[in-house]
């Protein structure tokens, strides 16, 4: 019987060895003459973090970790017999529930037939053939699924808008433009299973009467970008994109754009703007894209993961779906967790899920010993969450009472040596960086923001510098005229309300109290601790340390750059730094 | 309709009305730098000023991006919204260079207005102004970026009114700034310095280029003859600078005051507009009664539309009129026909136009033609806007001045030249003379009404002793394609002219919109001016090209008959493509 091994190396860092490995395995398998029977597929994504090198075994669903070459021969064995290899069998954790990321790592993303094999386009199927597009419409509005790009629209009434309106041309577009920093969940629902994206579309399109979908890809996603050319190519080669399909009167198909790299893309108008091949510069609402959209026409733009959901619901009823969540966040949420966490990578929990048992229980706490501080969720957009907030259980409602959002699912673990000020800044750089500058108050009050928590971080802070930063949040997110704008001071917000002490610290003290902002640092050598071991001498790279292994060493602060060479290398912890 | 509340007041406006304009239809003036008053500007929502909110919410909303609905209750004022405004408004003077006093606009800019509108007197954020040349490549246009507030104006009249695409924005973010796409000089770019962009401007950012000091050089030379003209267009727009109600005539005051800031002879364009009929009249008769060349006949009195043409469409090249503009032919004239009969050195006259138009200052050396007089025919021009600010430089108490009459032999104008300013005129004075030329009649009714108007493009016909005579009348070069394309459509398809005569204005309005107006246009000004232009043309006896005596002694002493060899020496220039980027 012909077998499939999926090849992925789960480690988060350091260089990808998938394809070594597949090389070695490859070897093998021609060895015992078995390459012919058995099927190696080299996986992107395959819903495990570091675990190594994962090995899994269809139909067995056999799945082996931190697999290395000598393991080869074993699992080849196995995969002959049957029975599992037992040193590297691995079970997978079962709190996760996995909907959106049912098929990654599951299916060959390059084979229709592996999606089809997996209850792929059945759902369409009994779309086309039992279901009006009133009644899908109904059925996502009883499933309660809000959109999963950030904002959390019902997507039920989002086709109903869109249906409503008046047109003799709409459009369905995939928002595939991901760019929340540490967010990838997207990225691996289009590359790991790309046909169910393209039938929520094509059930979307039904629904809302559209005859034309268009992807928006980053174009900094090739590979997601290869796998959606493939699966459009064999959905069309199957009749399940173009006219009539499946021998119904409905008939749909799909294009490809690609985004050049601005985060703003992935705001609604900004999105429109950009296919329509013009600069991407978001446009007031109303009106609504559901109205007047692409060319004018009314459009409606779901985010991946919203119409990977899709398949699923129609597939199984909006009523089963609606029993997963919370009361007003029905499903489940995929959750990029990276970070200073022990397990990074894609986490899928029902709504409602505490944040504690996404950090400590799914994905191990923190790194290397050190404690937990807090999460930020909703990448720039979103906001801090200390610690002793996580007892939350993540919907949209109660992370946004937080002052945080759920955004697009980035979840981000800081530890102790984070700085709250450096996070801020990182994130409003951030928004800085990728405001389109058509607003006055996004263009530059982002900007005077910047330069005020620079000021406090180098140590040139003033109280007033609290309030300037307050002044320009609140004109900033009632004046700015899209999203970016409007969220783009959470991070600061968020941390002066949960981190005063910190910003107070900086502004009154001089003093960076995680001891990451370099202008606030001293280092200094304490001589009763010194080992003389001349290590510090020869790590600065400015040559600010001067002495000799008899009388010792000490650092001239006028030369000091205050990298923290010299404290990292220090043994005996001699050096200190304040 | 929709009938809602704003602070309290009932208001009823037509559905799609913006809660700024309804406002305003109720006395409450909404502050904002980046929407225009005028109707061809679209709201971009770029300032984030204009921010009110509904009765009760949280959410503030942009006053001029966001159409009233049916039992809004809307709230403009209160200590929120009031500190969103100031702190907007903060931040857009951080990113201003502090240079009004030798700003073009000082004492005219918005941004100014609103900073002392809210009593800001102290710099409460960091000044933060990147250092980026102005580019003066044109020579008529300054651009400024420095002094832009990113109001997107100026991109849009461009794009969407102009459909020229010369201005955009480069970079994003706090990098953002206006310049020519690309990133070339404005010289460079398909600019056809129609000056909409700096009519439209809110700051200094994009100003005219000042010329009064090369008037005043001029006019203080002892050894120079200064002559001046004005055209239609600013007779009826320069009494705004001074208080006067919108669309008054100052004609007697212009010449006055011109009179006396040192002008030794002062004629009018309108004349000029005459002598542009009884050759242009001329042509139209040749090519539609006698079948001497194509039709239609475009009018060439725009040296935007003539750019615009040579870059864009220089296929209609053979359907364009050869006569010059009326000021070029003044020109003309002043330095042959006028140097004969007062015995003046050529060389020794300087002549001044005074213009709504910012491309008239690029056209007076555009080619070898406008030098027809052996001298460059016109040495300068000045906006209207200039000539309000030589008038008070000068000491001038305009309001007060009394009225003047033109020079002869060189001012005195028809009604048919004073129309020349709004759309539709060109065509209306040509038809008056055509109609003459063709039946020897004489007009029993002079006005074409279906030619005047603000309609974007008035498609007409009118009858000439049982002869069809097919017009098209377009302003705001956006509107000409569709024209053009009529024309080409035809001409592929074998089939007779869709139209006979062809009228283009670059700005919307015609001249009376002109780049080089007084600021503030909207439909409403526009339709003020171009009222005041044809009120004078009733009032006139003489209200035909052809029955201007002075015209008819220019001819008879001078240039014998229209389309005679001096007048195609003097009065007529030739076409050629050009590339839209000169790069």
């Amino acid at each position: 019987m012909a077998k499939t091994v999926f090849i992925k190396d789960t480690a988060i860092t350091g260089k990808d060895r998938t394809r070594d490995f597949y090389g070695l395995f490859l070897g093998v398998l021609r060895e015992k003459g078995l390459d012919t029977t058995i099927q190696l597929v080299r996986l992107a994504d395959m819903g495990i973090y570091s675990a190594g090198i994962a090995v899994r075994v269809l139909p067995d669903n056999h799945l082996y970790t931190q697999v290395g070459e000598s393991d080869i021969a074993g699992i080849v064995e196995s995969i002959k017999t049957g029975q599992p290899y037992q040193p590297r069998l691995t079970k997978q954790a079962s709190t996760q529930m996995r909907i959106v990321l049912r098929n990654c790592g599951v299916i060959d993303p390059e084979k229709i037939e592996d999606y089809i094999a997996h209850d792929g386009y059945h759902a369409l199927a009994r779309c086309l053939t039992e279901l009006t597009p009133e009644q899908v419409i109904q059925e996502m509005k009883t499933s309660g699924l809000r959109g999963r790009g950030g904002a959390g629209f019902p997507t039920g009434m989002k086709w109903e808008f869109t249906r409503k309106s008046a047109g003799d041309q709409r459009y369905i577009i995939c928002n595939g433009d991901e760019g929340d920093p540490g967010a990838y969940m997207d990225r691996s629902v289009l590359e790991g299973d790309p046909h169910s994206v393209i039938e929520g579309m094509a059930i979307g399109g039904y629904a809302i009467g559209a005859s034309k979908g268009f992807f928006y890809i980053r174009a900094e996603y090739p590979l997601a970008i290869e796998r959606i050319e493939k699966a459009i190519k064999q959905c069309h080669d199957n009749g399940l994109l173009g006219s009539n399909i499946l021998g119904s009167q409905f008939s749909f198909d799909v294009e490809i754009r690609l985004g050049a790299g601005a985060f703003v893309c992935g705001e609604e108008t900004a999105l429109l703007a950009s296919i329509e091949g013009k600069r991407g510069y978001p446009s007031p609402r109303p009106p609504f894209p559901s109205v007047k959209g692409l060319w004018g026409k009314p459009t409606c733009i779901n985010n991946v993961e919203t119409l990977a959901n899709i398949p699923v619901i129609l597939f199984k009823g909006g009523e089963w779906f609606s029993k997963i969540g919370t009361e007003t966040s029905k499903g489940t949420k995929v959750f990029a967790v990276t970070g200073k966490v022990k397990r990074s990578g894609l986490v899928e929990v029902p709504m409602g899920t505490t944040i504690e048992d996404i950090v400590y229980g799914i994905s191990g706490g923190a790194m290397s010993g050190k404690s937990v501080k807090a999460i930020q969720t909703g990448g720039p957009s979103g906001g801090v969450i200390p610690k002793d907030y996580f007892q939350t259980r993540v919907d949209y409602e109660s992370l946004q009472k937080m002052g945080s959002i759920m955004g697009s699912g980035g979840m981000i673990v800081m530890d102790e040596d984070d700085c709250m000020i450096d996070i801020a800044k990182f994130y409003l750089g951030f928004c800085v960086d990728e405001s389109c500058g058509k607003c006055a108050p996004c263009r530059i009050g982002g900007t005077q923001m910047l330069r005020l928590l620079e000021k406090i971080s180098e140590g040139r802070g003033v109280p007033k510098d609290l309030e300037q930063l307050a002044m320009i949040s609140r004109a900033m997110q009632k004046a700015s005229l899209c999203g970016l704008g409007q969220t783009a001071p959470n991070p600061v917000l968020s941390t002066l309300n949960y981190y005063r002490a910190e910003y107070d610290a900086h502004v009154n003290d001089k003093k960076c109290p995680a001891c990451k902002c370099s202008k606030l640092l001293s280092f200094l050598i304490r001589q009763d601790k010194c080992v003389k071991c001349g290590m510090c001498f020869k790590a600065c790279p400015v040559g600010a340390i001067s002495g000799n292994r008899e009388k010792g060493y000490v650092i001239d602060q006028e030369k000091c750059i205050r990298c923290g060479q010299c404290f990292e290398v220090c043994k005996p912890a001699a050096v200190l730094r304040q | 309709m929709v009938k809602a509340v704003i602070d309290g007041i009932s208001v009823e406006v037509p559905a799609g009305t913006s809660i700024l304009d309804a406002a305003r239809k109720v006395q409450i003036k909404i502050p904002t730098l980046c929407k225009h008053p005028d109707a061809y500007l679209h709201a971009s929502g770029a300032c984030g000023i204009c921010m009110v909110r509904v009765k009760g919410s949280k959410k503030m909303l942009r006053a001029c991006c966001t159409p009233l609905e049916d039992k809004m209750d809307i709230i403009t004022h209160d200590p929120e919204i009031f500190e969103i405004r100031r702190t907007v408004i903060e931040l857009i003077l951080s990113n201003h260079p502090n240079e009004c006093l030798t700003c073009g606009r000082n004492n005219n800019c918005e941004l100014q207005s609103v900073v002392a509108d809210f009593a800001i007197r102290e710099e409460f954020f960091e000044k933060i102004v990147p250092d980026i040349p102005q580019d003066k490549s044109t020579g008529n246009i300054v651009l400024d970026p420095r002094k832009c507030i990113k109001c997107a104006r100026c991109v849009d009249v461009c794009q969407n009114t102009q459909d020229v695409w010369a201005l955009t924005f480069l970079h994003r973010g706090f990098n953002t700034r206006m310049a020519p796409a690309g990133d070339i000089s404005l010289a460079e770019s398909p600019c056809v310095r129609c000056g909409q962009c700096s009519a439209h401007c809110p700051t200094g950012a994009i100003v005219e280029q000042d010329d009064t000091k090369l008037a005043w050089k001029a006019l203080r030379d002892p050894e120079q003859y200064c002559v001046v003209q004005i055209a239609p267009a600013t007779r009826v727009a320069l009494g705004e600078a001074f208080g006067y109600p919108l669309g008054s005539n100052v004609t007697k005051k212009m010449y006055a005051a011109l009179r006396r800031m040192g002008f030794k002879a002062i004629f009018d364009t309108n004349f000029g507009a005459d002598v542009t009929i009884m050759e242009e009249a001329s042509e139209f008769v040749e090519r539609f009664a006698h079948k001497k060349g194509p039709l239609p006949l475009i009018t060439t009195c725009c040296p935007s539309w003539v750019d615009f043409m040579e870059k864009f469409h220089s296929d209609m090249i053979p359907y364009f009129s050869s006569a010059k503009s009326p000021h070029e032919m003044v020109g003309a004239l002043v330095k042959t026909y006028y140097a004969e009969k007062k015995k003046l050195d050529p060389a020794k006259i300087k002549v001044i136009s005074i213009m709504p138009c910012t491309a008239k200052k690029f056209e007076i050396s555009r080619s070898r033609e406008m030098s027809a007089s052996g001298y460059q025919d016109v040495d300068v021009v000045l906006t209207t806007r200039e000539m309000a600010r030589m008038v008070k430089q000068a000491g001038i108490d305009f309001v007060n001045l009394p009225e003047e009459e033109c020079d002869h032999i060189l001012g005195d104008y028809s009604g048919a030249g004073t129309i020349f300013g709004a759309t539709g005129g060109v065509m209306e004075a040509a038809l008056r003379t055509a109609y003459s030329f063709v039946t020897g009649k004489k007009l029993p009714k002079v006005e074409f009404e279906n030619v005047r108007g603000l309609k974007e493009v008035k498609e007409t016909s009118i009858n000439i002793e049982g002869t069809e005579v097919r017009i098209a009348v377009a302003h705001g070069l956006a509107n000409v394609e569709y024209v053009l394309n009529q024309i080409r459509t035809a001409r592929k398809e074998g089939k007779p002219p869709p139209y006979h005569f062809v009228e283009v204005m670059a700005c919307p309005g015609g001249c009376v919109g002109g780049g080089g107006q007084p600021y503030g246009v909207t439909d409403e000004l526009r339709v003020a001016r171009s009222k005041g232009l044809y009120s004078e043309d009733e009032a006139l006896t003489i209200r035909c090209s052809h029955e201007n005596p002075y015209v008819q002694q220019l001819y008879k002493e001078f240039l014998g008959k229209p389309l005679g060899e001096k007048s195609h020496r003097l009065l007529h220039t030739k076409y050629q493509p050009l590339p839209v980027y000169r790069r």
